[in-house]
């Protein structure tokens, strides 16, 4: 990029600069992951690297391609468990987040009671809900809920809050009522932050379904992540982890997808900053 | 008052407009939080009146967005008493448009549904209204905008925006709190032009907020000088130039002599100093 800018301005190099973003933007990174999974397998295979301590890339593939439909249920459980974790965050986070922005009573009470709450370590609280809650998906949806419910309610509270005091004066002078001001004003104007409380809150929830799988659980990738460990089956645990990885990917780009569809104005304006940067 | 020029046609106190809009009577305002109150405006007494365009200059801190956040009802006086069109303020005045230093355009909104942000919250009737911002947007120079988002505007195309909201409704009052402040000179220089065509195609009571003596002078029949904090009325000059001005305009002697008038207030204050 830095060297297109110097360059004579002419259609030309207009031209190739931009498919030279182009390539750097889309084709790089996937040849900079293939490059690395090659020098993964042949540095295993170079060295004989014994598969407990590093299995190569194709035996990792050749375990998930094994049994998918063992994979497949334990992806099903640790899924169910996270989306059900990350909806628990949202039904708590957002009411809890307007009753901070719009209620200083709400604000001085349970404001510092949350942040106190947040050092609290939610992995050493995972024993105690399994006592409380059994063996069952409860408890892991608690912990995923439990770790990922804070940043929804922080970002949501700065969102509400981001509206400047001229638009409010404004919406005053308009004789706006509180509804409309909410609707037409703060909600809009909140949902790019609420939406990177989501962001964070989804990949928190990943974390908090498998802790509570590591505490107790018959099935599950977290369950799954055990049992290899407890077998030293490097291989396995190489599975379960791309798997998990996967998954979080995969949730992670149906909140960008869903963000894109729910306020299409700050994807334009992130684009542009994008390139603005560049 | 020993510094103003013979020459200039000006009462000595200046003729009370026809009817007064706005009344603002011994209105003082004093900011109290935890740390001790600050004075932010003495009592200040002025009217404006109907389809009359008032600026107020003074320098920084000395009250003067205050004085049109009291008019506008969203603060509320220390002391004294305003009435907007023959009522007592005692909340937002909402019979008005109101532009700001910052545009707040809201981003999610194209330049039309920004403008008509005003007809929706007030409920008005969107069709006639549409027109109407329509029109407005076009003898704003924006005609070919109002389907762009404010991201794709410039600093002054979207200021023209929120000038086009505030006044689509079609309310008897405008305020203005130094619109043009953070506009280039250039820019600012259009805007003006732009905004007395605008106003002068149908006048409104107007109060305008600025820091640029020459701006004050191009736009106003009258213009209010305030002293630094707490903010009291020091003059008020009665600009006799004729309308629709021109660009023109700012190079004769009048105008200069207006310039110079107001900027010896400032002198006197201590606001502006030379280096001799």
């Amino acid at each position: 990029m830095s060297t297109a800018v110097g360059a004579a301005p002419g259609a030309a190099d207009a031209d190739r600069a931009g498919s030279r973003t182009a390539l750097l933007q889309h084709v790089v990174p996937w040849l900079a992951f293939v490059l690395a999974l090659a020098a993964w397998e042949g540095g295993v295979r170079a060295f004989s690297i014994p598969q407990w301590l590093l299995p190569a890339p194709s035996a990792i593939a050749s375990e998930l391609l094994a049994q998918p439909r063992v994979f497949a249920m334990h992806a099903l459980v640790t899924s169910g468990e996270i989306v059900l974790g990350f909806l628990l965050s949202v039904a708590v986070g957002i009411p809890l987040a307007f009753g901070i922005a719009y209620s200083k009573v709400f604000e001085r009470t349970l404001y510092p009671l949350l942040v106190a709450s947040q050092a609290v370590p939610k992995v050493a609280i995972a024993p105690l809900l399994i006592v409380w809650f059994g063996f069952g998906t409860l408890p892991k949806v608690i912990v995923a809920f439990l770790i990922a419910f804070f940043p929804i309610v922080i970002d949501t509270v700065v969102g509400l809050r981001s509206v400047q005091p001229e638009m409010l004066h404004l919406a005053r002078s308009m004789g706006a009522t509180g509804w409309q001001t909410f609707r037409k004003i703060r909600l809009p104007k909140a949902l790019p932050s609420i939406f990177a409380g989501f962001k964070v809150a989804i990949t928190l929830s990943v974390v908090g379904a498998i802790v509570g799988e590591f505490v107790a659980a018959d099935r599950g990738l977290g369950y799954l992540l055990m049992v290899a460990s407890g077998e030293m089956n490097s291989r396995l645990l190489f599975a379960a982890i791309i798997v998990l990885t996967l998954i979080g990917v995969a949730f992670f780009l149906l909140i960008e997808a869903l963000e894109r569809w729910c306020i299409p104005w700050h994807a334009a304006d992130a684009h542009e900053g994008l390139h603005g940067g560049a | 008052m020993s510094l103003s020029a013979p020459t200039i046609a000006r009462a000595a106190a200046p003729a009370p407009p026809a009817r007064a809009y706005i009344r603002i009577d011994g209105v003082a305002k004093t900011y109290r939080s935890a740390r001790g109150s600050v004075e932010a405006l003495g009592a200040v007494s002025l009217d404006v009146g109907e389809r009359e365009f008032v600026s107020i200059v003074g320098p920084s801190g000395c009250g003067k967005s205050t004085l049109l956040m009291l008019v506008a009802g969203l603060y509320l006086a220390s002391s004294g008493r305003i009435t907007v069109g023959g009522k007592a303020v005692a909340g937002p005045v909402t019979d008005l448009g109101i532009v700001f230093q910052k545009d707040v355009l809201l981003d999610w909104r194209s330049v039309l549904d920004n403008v008509m942000l005003q007809p929706e919250i007030r409920r008005l009737p969107a069709a006639p209204y549409r027109e109407r911002a329509l029109a407005l947007l076009d003898q704003a120079g924006l005609a070919g905008f109002v389907d762009k988002y404010p991201s794709e505007l410039s600093g002054g195309m979207r200021q023209r925006v929120s000038i086009c909201r505030a006044l689509v409704h079609d309310s008897p009052l405008l305020l203005m709190d130094e619109p043009f402040g953070a506009l280039d000179a250039m820019t600012r220089d259009q805007m003006n032009l732009d905004l007395l065509k605008i106003w002068e195609a149908g006048r409104k009571t107007a109060l305008f907020i600025t820091h640029s003596i020459s701006e004050a002078v191009f736009l106003s029949d009258r213009v209010v000088v305030m002293s630094p904090r707490p903010g009291r009325i020091q003059d008020i000059l009665t600009i006799d130039l004729p309308r629709p001005r021109t660009l023109a305009l700012r190079e004769t002697a009048e105008f200069a002599r207006y310039n110079r008038e107001l900027r010896q207030h400032f002198q006197a204050m201590g606001v502006l100093r030379e280096n001799a």
